[in-house]
């Protein structure tokens, strides 16, 4: 019975079209079990930083075309810290350069970004690696 | 403890345990009950107000309206809202709130999306509890969406101190065809997308069973129509909703209500401890499957494994 849900929160920042690629996220994620709340378009990082802490969600999940990545990700980071909701990982999926894609994660404003392409399966398997590690290091902490 | 750090931060409006404490309660956390216990003493100032209706309705979008008006008017507002989980996967996609993206930002707005997840009646259960939250957090007014399908609906009044359901003209949900539980429901009857045609058809539809069998009901649901694009219908709304409320409390039926729902609540209670104690026991062990495989081959019966089952079980663990 009591059993712990992962909790996603799929949203679309920036101004620039479509969600196709977030809902096909978004449901394959509820394919493999987990709780997916989407927003939809047009977020702003503090409407989206918002939701994530509301819904109590483990991972944020965004999908960027508009090439605002590199501002995108560490607002984000950053109302995560000033809500001290720090722990709550960011990823990320979009047309975004390797280059970007390696500042964004040694920085710590991304946790993984996945390229256009990128199978949805290997969202889910990453997903859940990353909430078991989470998990057993809450369990060596305490 | 971690427990009263929950506790305090509910109490003074932290979002983040608030969030957390509805969380817990989701997943069942052991620790649970004795943070719902302490909020209790805190709890029982909010209106409760129920939203049901079938999927694509316009529910969503008639709570954002609300919002705008409940926060016009200076209340603080706490929305859940639930989506169906799906029973094939156990997962779900909560997409109430992009109707409600207008007050994201609104700190005295707090919504939470709920899945309806396992077993047990549970998400009643849930439910419940997570009003306790938001009611223990201070808010003056809690909404709570529900998919008007399967048992959420009538699960509606254990909680709900006025119940809109809204309808839609034509259609799929043609009155006749609703069932007649979520019509006895309804203490307000919203018909939205009065933009459509057929509107007048549903009025006159819900005003004829009405007629049929409320002779004896000393509140008649009011029909208002309501268009979410432009907002119309919407004050109206709101003012059957003002209406209804004070009806319960001049009636003292509000009071009645409370009281009968405390105790099918604590008698809920009762029932939940033991069928969680029982289930966590018996199913999925290799007994139990064993059991069914010579209830299946007809070696014995249903009725006296259920029986032989539970003299087994162990009920003094839900007593802790
Ligand atoms: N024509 C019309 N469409 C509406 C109205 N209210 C909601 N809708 C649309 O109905 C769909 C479902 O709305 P939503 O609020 O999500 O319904 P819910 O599933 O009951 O929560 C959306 O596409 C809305 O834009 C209305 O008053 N008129
Ligand atoms: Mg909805």
């Amino acid at each position: 019975m009591g059993e712990r849900k992962i909790r996603v929160l799929v949203a679309k920042p920036g101004l620039d079209g479509h969600d196709r690629g977030a809902k096909v996220v978004a449901r394959a994620l509820r394919d493999a079990g987990m709780e997916v709340v989407y927003t939809g378009l047009h977020q702003t990082p503090e409407q989206v930083v918002e939701a994530a802490i509301q819904e109590d969600v483990d991972i944020i999940g965004l999908s960027i075309l508009s090439g605002a990545h590199m501002t995108i990700f560490p607002r984000i980071c950053e109302l995560l810290k000033e809500n001290s909701a720090g722990d709550i990982m960011v990823i990320g999926g979009g047309i975004i350069p390797e280059e970007d894609i390696r500042e964004l994660i040694s920085n710590g404003n991304a946790s993984a970004i996945f390229t256009p392409g990128t199978a949805t399966s290997e969202i889910v398997d990453w997903i859940r690696e990353a909430m078991r590690e989470k998990v057993s290091h809450k369990e060596g902490v305490s | 403890m971690a427990d009263q750090r929950i506790v305090d931060g509910v109490l003074s409006g932290d979002r983040r345990m608030m969030a957390r404490a509805i969380s817990m309660i989701e997943n069942e956390d052991k620790d649970k009950h004795r943070i719902l216990s302490a909020l209790f003493p805190h709890t029982g100032k909010a209106y409760v107000i129920g939203i049901t209706g079938a999927p694509g309705a316009g529910k969503s979008s008639l709570v954002d309206r609300l919002l705008s008006i409940l926060r016009s008017r200076g209340l603080t507002v706490g929305v859940i809202a639930v989506d169906p989980t799906s029973p094939f996967t156990g997962g779900a996609i909560l997409g109430d709130r992009i109707r409600m993206q207008e007050h994201a930002l609104d700190k005295d707005v707090f919504i939470r999306s709920m899945g309806t997840r396992g077993s047990l009646g549970g998400l009643s259960r849930a439910t419940k509890d997570a009003i306790q939250v938001l009611d223990a957090s201070g808010k003056d007014v809690v909404v709570v969406e529900t998919v008007g399908v399967g048992q959420s609906e009538v699960d509606i009044i254990k909680y709900a101190d006025t119940t809109l359901v809204v309808l839609t003209p034509a259609g799929g949900d043609s009155v006749q065809t609703i069932k007649a539980g979520i019509m006895e429901i309804a203490d307000v009857f919203v018909v939205n997308k009065a933009d459509l045609p057929g509107a007048d058809r549903t009025v006159a539809e819900i005003n004829i069973m009405l007629d049929l069998g409320g002779a004896t009901r000393p509140w008649r649901p009011p029909i208002v129509r309501t268009v979410t694009i432009d907002g119309s219908g919407t004050d109206e709304m709101y003012a059957a909703i003002l209406r209804h409320s004070e009806y319960l409390k001049e009636s003292g039926n509000l009071e009645r209500l409370r009281k009968e729902r405390t105790r099918r609540d604590v008698v809920d209670l009762i029932e939940y401890r033991i069928k969680s104690t029982v289930w966590e026991q018996v199913h999925g062990s290799p007994e139990f499957d064993d059991v069914v495989a010579r209830i299946v081959s007809r070696e014995t019966d249903p009725y006296s494994a259920a029986l032989q089952i539970l003299r087994q079980v162990n009920l003094d663990r839900c007593k802790e």
